[in-house]
């Protein structure tokens, strides 16, 4: 038997030469495949991103680019031809027994057909947006120039030709000179339609508030016992205050009656596909366009255009049209709210954790009870939000402070401040254990050399300890958005909406409403998913909604990155 | 000071290092600890790491405005000795001291002696240089600002004043913004010194404060510490006995938690009264 020596003599190389390069055991052992598997993992973690952007850009985009309208006459076996002005919006096959059992009479001749999805519009006539058709029975197919696709605030688009344009029931313009007449009266609808805006959702939506602050204010003097006759200056001044809004309100609602008066003196008679004449008043119409005369770069402009009001403009007509602006804003804000709660609070505790607390049995147990919080389920943190924020805290404020405006409750009801606080406590412990970390990895000797100048310990995590671990801090934070911005369960619970009436930040002093109620990108997405009439319109805005609440997250997070890169530059010790 | 040191820490520094002369110059009168005024005193002191005891009933007295070293081998109690000038030991969990250790006649392990003021009068400096992460300017005025001054112009006279006391000023007086990270191992360890003089302390303790230092650095901050003990009371815990010899007036050997010798350095290299210390010091063991 060899000795230990001989062994380890045996096993040292003879020469400098490689050895062995070839075969499995030599190949691992080079450490090529931990390379490969290693760079495996991180390309399909980025391919997964890249391809969810794109899954979602690519289905929900195209819904903003102007199709061509395609007029047809679709004609099923045994039926009469039906004229049709539609828009594809996508094709598929289909099998025959697939049709056969849906109902669709037609022979075994083909195995598969071709399916199109089309949009018909003109719901008020039809029924519905959206029909499927066989592409074989839609036959004769033209792209007129005159094809004019109409966006209506309400019942969705219409399709169709511009024949005349009516002003005070006389008509003004038929035939070839329409297009004109109706692009200048659309520019004169359009400023209308503007400081109809301006008036109803500016200046009257502010006398009415106004008007509800002066109810409280006397249902405030009410309850606190004083009555007309021992407060009479009190309640003059009330009458001075609600009186001077209603002479606002009355003039203007002057203003208002004659815009909409001059709003409601043109309309536009239009002709369906299948010869139908219909009047579409003007006020009710947004915008025509004619896609069939629209060359690519007039297209992409649209497209771009439509983009731009997706993102900035109120939803309309349940959410399926318009914009979705609200909902951006209150993700952001409801996101920003929850991180200037989250902050302060988590920061203290991390350092009560590690720098004050007595390492100890106790400190321990509270640090494995944090840490085990992050995996409670968010609907659980929802529960909690909406039993003793809303129902606790929230009514009790409302008992102390808004007593004048009950029984309807102000704190005492879902809202963005009790959505924020419970993404709060939701994110909470992410951030405690972050700047704990960070907090442990600041090298004890900084802490002796602040200490040895004369630092109380207060000084010394004040002035050193904590802007070295900011970085840390900030990492909490970036992981702290990601989660709150994703979460939809808790927030229905306790303060998002299908649409909220007016953004919690306006002009109304004071500014801030965090008791409002708001709307919020992942709740929409669900919302115009699940609970909408119309699924076949509502199909590509989830996607685009959904591309679009990746996007504000990603903003979000690169904006704490970058702040969090600027601190580590500044605090590079630790590298060192 | 008396006017043969004075000559000898003249020949020494216009010599740059030449030691050997100072020495021969020195032996021939050694000064005594009995004739210097004395500026912190220990008392039979204790120290317990928990149960373990660390430090023996060390007393000794440290003579004011001079160079005291501390010598021995790893684990000797030399640091833990030094760091109970400034009760930076207080930072350990279940360290104790009994035992008397007195500044200027007050006992600092009083229970009303408010630590942040013993600081303030006990500097120190560590042995791998630990500047902050700000600029240099920052650095050197940290302590100043702890101390509530406020006012630009006199934070900007001290900061120049205790650069140039740390012989630092030439190199980093055009670039007082940069962060302090960018300096050399051996500026960085010469601004922690203009950092604990900026406050004016009485004692300032090194705690090994060469050891991570190149020769050409460790020849600098040897030569300012020769010249900032005509203005502070200087402790110096040092592995190098070499160093020792040419920086310190006086040296205590320490061993095992016990104070073995203390005394003139030269004496004390050159006709130790100890076995133990001989033994170190010719290299017997350590």
């Amino acid at each position: 038997m060899a000795t230990a020596q001989e062994e380890i003599a045996a096993a040292m190389p003879k020469t400098l030469v490689s050895q062995g390069t070839e075969g499995v055991h030599a190949y691992i052992k080079s450490g090529a495949p931990y390379v490969w598997v290693t760079a495996a993992a991180i390309s399909m973690a980025f391919i997964i991103t890249l391809s969810l952007l794109i899954l979602t850009a690519s289905r929900g985009l195209p819904h903003f680019w102007p199709a061509d309208l395609v007029q047809g006459s679709y004609q099923e076996p045994g039926n009469t031809a039906e004229p049709l002005l539609v828009e594809i919006r996508s094709a598929e096959e289909v099998t025959t027994a697939r049709l056969q059992s849906a109902g669709v009479k037609i022979d075994d001749s083909k195995p598969l057909h071709d399916r199109i999805l089309v949009k018909v519009a003109n719901r008020d006539l039809l029924g519905a947006d959206f029909r499927y058709l066989l592409s074989d029975w839609f036959t004769a197919r033209t792209s007129p120039e005159d094809a004019t696709v109409f966006e209506r605030v309400e019942w969705g688009n219409f399709h169709g030709f511009l024949v005349g344009l009516v002003e005070d029931g006389k008509s003004v313009a038929s035939g070839a000179d329409t297009w004109a007449a109706f692009n200048k009266s659309i520019a004169r609808a359009d400023e209308l339609r503007g400081k109809l805006h301006d008036i109803e959702k500016g200046r009257i939506r502010s006398i009415n508030y106004a008007i509800e602050r002066v109810r409280l204010d006397e249902r405030r003097l009410q309850l606190q016992g004083h009555t007309r006759e021992n407060a009479a200056a009190d309640y003059a001044a009330l009458d001075v205050r609600r009186k001077e809004q209603e002479a606002l309100y009355e003039g203007l609602r002057g203003e208002l009656d004659s815009i909409k008066k001059e709003l409601a003196r043109d309309s536009l008679v239009v002709k369906t596909v299948d010869g139908t004449e219909v009047k579409l008043p003007l006020a009710k119409v947004l915008e025509a366009y004619r896609p069939n005369q629209m060359n690519v770069i007039v297209k992409i402009g649209f497209f771009f255009k439509k983009i731009w009001e997706f993102v900035s403009e109120d939803p309309r007509e349940a959410n399926t049209e318009g914009g979705i602006f609200p909902a951006i804003f209150g993700t952001v804000m409801m996101v920003l709210l929850m991180s200037v709660v989250v902050m302060p609070f988590g920061v203290l505790a991390a350092l009560y954790l590690r720098e004050y607390a007595k390492q100890g049995f106790v400190t321990q147990a509270i640090r494995i009870a944090v840490n085990n919080l992050a995996g409670v389920p968010s609907i659980v943190y929802g529960m909690f939000g909406l039993g003793f924020f809303v129902y606790f805290v929230g009514a009790n404020i409302d008992r102390a402070f808004y007593a004048e405006s009950l029984p309807s409750p102000t704190f005492g009801t879902p809202g963005i401040l009790w959505s924020s606080l419970t993404l709060a406590l939701l994110t909470l412990p992410v951030v405690i254990v972050a700047t704990e970390e960070g907090l442990a990895r600041i090298p004890r000797s900084l802490r002796e050399a602040s200490l040895a100048l004369g630092a109380t310990k207060a000084e010394t995590l004040w002035r050193v300890v904590l802007p070295m671990a900011s970085p840390a801090m900030m990492t909490g934070l970036i992981l702290a958005i990601a989660r709150a911005a994703g979460e939809v369960a808790p927030l229905m619970l306790v303060g998002v909406v299908k649409l909220a009436p007016s953004l919690p930040l306006d002009g109304d002093a004071p500014f801030l409403h965090l008791e409002r109620k708001f709307m919020h990108l992942g709740f929409h997405i669900y919302d115009v998913g699940f609970q909408s009439p119309n699924v076949e319109a509502a199909r590509p805005l989830v996607y685009a909604t959904a591309f679009l609440l990746v996007l504000v997250i990603l903003a979000l997070n690169l904006s704490a990155i970058s702040i969090r890169n600027r601190l580590r530059e500044r605090y590079k010790a630790l590298e060192g | 000071m008396d006017p043969q040191t004075m000559t000898s820490v003249q020949t020494r520094t216009s010599l740059g290092h030449g030691i050997d002369i100072s020495s021969m110059e020195r032996s021939q009168i050694p000064t005594r600890i009995e004739d210097e005024s004395i500026a912190i005193e220990v008392d039979k002191l204790d120290l317990y790491y928990g149960e373990k005891r660390a430090l023996n009933s060390v007393s000794m007295k440290i003579p004011h405005k001079k160079v005291t070293a501390f010598i021995g081998p790893s684990g000797c109690g030399k640091s833990t000795l030094l760091r109970c000038f400034n009760r930076m030991n207080d930072l350990v969990d279940g360290c104790r001291v009994e035992g008397g250790l007195r500044l200027d006649g007050k006992n600092i392990y009083d229970r009303d002696v408010d630590i942040a003021m013993l600081r303030r009068r006990v500097g120190m400096v560590f042995q791998k240089a630990n500047p902050f992460p700000k600029s240099i300017y920052e650095n050197v005025a940290y302590g100043l600002r702890l101390a509530g001054i406020n006012k630009k112009r006199v934070i900007d006279e001290t900061v120049e004043w205790a650069l140039k006391g740390a012989a630092l000023w030439d190199e980093v007086k055009d670039r007082l913004d940069d962060s302090a990270l960018g300096l050399s191992g051996g500026q960085q360890q010469r601004l922690v010194i203009a950092r604990a003089i900026a406050i004016h302390p009485d004692v300032i303790l090194l705690d090994e404060p060469c050891s991570a230092l190149d020769p050409i650095s460790t020849l600098k901050v040897e030569e300012l510490i020769t010249e900032l003990k005509s203005n502070y009371t200087i402790v110096i815990v040092t592995h190098n006995m070499q160093q020792a010899a040419r920086v310190s007036d006086y040296t205590a050997f320490m061993y095992v938690g016990d104070l073995i010798e203390f005394g003139n350095t030269d004496q004390l290299f050159t006709k130790p009264s100890k076995k133990q210390t001989e033994d170190y010091i010719t290299g017997r063991y350590g």
